[in-house]
């Protein structure tokens, strides 16, 4: 396959990862805008949300102008080293923010300068593993900066929430991460957890958590029960979309687990905002997208 | 309702929490970087009297020798509430348009000044970049990089609800105080 043609593809990964929400996504903020109480400030709020996700796919502009950090996991087949994806994917990635895809985010944490292309240390971020068939598999996710910053890691115990080490400690930590972002993160959000792991690969596998369909179940009975706990708790803090009160607070609990050491109990919560952008697709070695992995 | 320029504070005072408002005229843009550089004694490169500052870092293009609006959404406020307060008493700033809220010191200046906080919708921002309707200039570009820039946007109808008032009226401390009530509940 010629470089141009991977190049291509990674560009259209990134504009429709941007500019289309999947629609499991706008199922849900659907639901939610259903559920919120005639003229109340939560249904106008989801009104917007709404509008705009529509209007951003039409125009195939960014959902949201923090185009925030670029999540990118490839699965590489033979036929695809590292390097040759790099060079794609970066290219990829300055066309993309010199036609308004992507926002110019990367900034030099010394200097404070913006490097005005997304390159630079630790830019794009990317996560490679090896392919278990023929096929290139990419996942990306753009993830904004007022999300992030409501992410959070809790040590358990933790004595002023109650917490112990097991599931109803977990449960403690997870409304409390919720009630703490209020609308900061731009609710309704969707929570990415990981129990235990250590706090770096607690965050990187509870950010994976969020590729998961809104829709589907943990294979997991004990985790299923407490995802359905936590969208009905945390629903029921009534803080709202954007914080303006009302039902909608969260879209999604997503749980799975690492194993810890026995010193450490680790809970991260990586929040997610409204604006889930993720997508992927699976390329073939002649160059041929055999699929998309979200309908939007 | 609408709100147009000039804004004045018998303007502002009238707006409670809760309102739904549509602005129509100038705002300027700025975030982290603007407001630490007013903190330190830069000089404004706008005039600020009676005007909207708008926490957003927009993306914006030169299409045809000419900027392009293509996302214009608020980003977080609290980073600012060091700085909002002293800032609007000393340079009239009347209002800011943001998202997530601020805090009690930003809260006791609306209600000294007569400035009030608009929350418009995080991640919205086709939305609210579609009532973008003109840049009429840009200032400190160089210095602090695009996002960071001080915009002049001319806006026609841009839509917020008022979230904090002049009258010490916090839409966030409301629903703070409301669902860790409701939190208690389930934990205790």
């Amino acid at each position: 396959m010629e470089a141009k043609v991977l190049q291509k593809h990674l560009l259209e990964l990134i504009r429709r990862t941007s500019a289309e929400l999947p629609s499991d996504v706008v199922e849900s903020v659907d639901r939610g805008w259903r559920r919120e109480k005639k003229d109340s400030t939560g249904k106008y709020a989801l009104k917007v949300i709404r509008d705009n996700i529509v209007m951003a796919k039409d125009k195939s502009q960014p959902l949201c102008q923090d185009t925030g950090t670029i999540i990118c996991y490839a699965d590489l087949p033979a036929w695809c080293d590292e390097r040759t994806f790099r060079k794609a994917y970066e290219w990829a990635v300055v066309k993309a923010t010199k036609v308004g895809y992507l926002r110019q985010n990367s900034v030099d944490s010394i200097t404070g300068v913006n490097s005005g292309t997304n390159l630079g240390p630790g830019n794009p971020g990317y996560h490679f593993h090896p392919a278990q068939g023929k096929s290139l598999k990419v996942r990306m996710m753009l993830k904004g900066g007022g999300s992030e910053n409501m992410s959070v890691q809790y040590a358990l115990p933790h004595n002023g929430l109650g917490a112990g080490r097991d599931l109803e400690g977990v449960r403690r930590v997870l409304l409390d991460a919720v009630l703490q972002a209020q609308g900061k993160g731009c609710g309704p959000g969707i929570l990415g957890v990981c129990i235990g792991g250590d706090r770096g690969t607690g965050y990187a596998a509870a950010k994976e958590e969020l590729f998961r369909l809104l829709t589907d179940e943990n294979e997991d009975p004990r985790l299923r029960k407490l995802e359905k706990r936590i969208m009905k708790e945390a629903n029921g803090l009534e803080i709202g979309p954007m914080g303006f009160g009302g039902k909608t607070t969260i879209l999604g609990a997503k749980i799975g687990h690492r194993n810890r050491v026995p010193a450490s109990f680790f809970v991260t919560v990586a929040y997610m905002c409204w604006a889930f952008r993720r997508n992927g697709f699976v390329l073939s070695e002649g160059g041929r997208i055999s699929r998309w992995l979200y309908d939007s | 309702m609408l709100l147009e320029a000039p804004f004045t504070e018998e303007k502002i005072r009238a707006l409670k929490v809760g309102d739904q408002v549509e602005i129509t005229g100038l705002v300027f843009t700025g975030r982290d970087a603007f407001h630490k550089y007013l903190h330190d004694g830069g000089k404004p490169p706008v005039d600020l009297k009676n005007s909207i500052v708008y926490h957003c870092g927009p993306v914006v293009v030169k299409e045809g020798g000419k900027w392009v609006v293509k996302a214009a959404g608020p980003t977080t406020s609290i980073r600012e509430e060091p700085y909002q307060g002293p800032l609007m008493e000393q340079y009239g700033i009347r209002a800011v348009i943001g998202k997530g809220g601020m805090g009690p010191k930003t809260l006791e200046y609306c209600r000294k000044v007569g400035g009030v906080y608009f929350h418009a919708i995080g991640g919205a921002a086709q939305v609210l970049a579609e009532r973008v309707v003109a840049v009429e200039g840009v200032h400190l570009a160089e210095k602090f990089g695009a996002p960071e820039a001080v915009w002049e946007f001319r806006v026609d109808r841009f839509p917020v609800v008022v979230t904090m008032d002049s009258h010490g009226g916090s839409l966030h401390e409301k629903v703070l105080a409301e669902s860790e009530a409701n939190f208690r509940k389930l934990v205790d």
